[in-house]
């Protein structure tokens, strides 16, 4: 068989799914519904509590950063597919490094932003 | 010899060949569902540089949320995160083929554990994020 990186980026794909759909629904609905109409308490993530957990806590900046990062290349791997399947199979290997990349900055840049809290 | 008279034919496919059929185009929502997962990340991204910048910037950043845009987006985000959610716990038991014994482990009971273990982190999240 043909060396292929295509495992690496398969297993990233499904951790980041698997994350995605285990915690963004929730956080979705607290920063979009809960926090916005005060249905959870006054003002839950102020900004002394919110840096104090993030910045004082390496678990708590950790499993951030996954929650950030991992669904990126979840992104990343099933949009890849998504435009070749509707016809830009002829680019198929720009669209991998644009997929990819993106993804990649994201986690780069993701690295830097908690480095400076 | 030109390569083209030794290469294979393929029935061209219009682009948009997933209009066609229903289950067609609930795949590419499926697929879209990505666009929004990625976008979701990246306005957490975007909370934690804030968290950076300082109480004033933080603070601007949070009352925004509450603008009816903010609202709008955050609201079909959560319809298509939700979709991610329900149609890869739908395949988890295709992925995960156990067997107890000789017998195969029924795929609703598969399916329906990562359900429950989706209310107990999400109660979780709820509770550590909003401290209540």
């Amino acid at each position: 068989m043909a060396k292929s990186n295509e495992p690496i980026w398969w297993s990233l794909f499904s951790a980041g799914g698997m994350v995605a759909a285990m915690v963004l629904p929730i956080l979705i609905v607290i920063t979009g519904i809960l926090v916005p109409f005060g249905l959870a308490g006054d003002d839950p993530l102020n900004f002394e509590r919110i840096h104090t957990a993030v910045s004082q806590n390496d678990s708590v900046e950790l499993i951030l950063f996954i929650v950030i990062t991992l669904p990126l290349f979840h992104w990343a791997h099933r949009f890849r597919f998504t435009l070749v399947d509707v016809g830009l199979k002829s680019v198929s290997t720009l669209i991998s490094i644009l997929c990819y990349g993106g993804a990649i900055t994201g986690t780069i840049v993701s690295i830097v932003v908690f480095w400076n809290i | 010899m030109g390569e083209k008279e030794m290469s294979t034919y393929h029935r061209p496919i219009p682009n948009t060949w997933w209009l066609k059929r229903k289950p067609y185009i609930l795949f590419m929502i499926r697929e879209l569902t990505s666009v929004f997962v990625a976008g979701y990340c990246i306005f957490l991204l975007v909370l934690v540089y804030k968290l950076t910048q300082g109480a004033n910037a933080y603070g601007n950043f949070m009352a925004a949320l509450k603008s009816p845009s903010s609202v709008a987006l955050h609201l079909i985000t959560l319809a298509f995160v939700l979709y991610h959610t329900i149609t890869w716990f739908n395949l988890t038991p295709k992925i995960l083929v156990l067997y107890r014994g000789e017998d195969r482990v029924p795929q609703g009971l598969v399916a329906g554990t990562f359900y429950a273990g989706w209310v107990v982190v999400s109660v979780i999240v709820a509770w550590l994020v909003l401290g209540v």
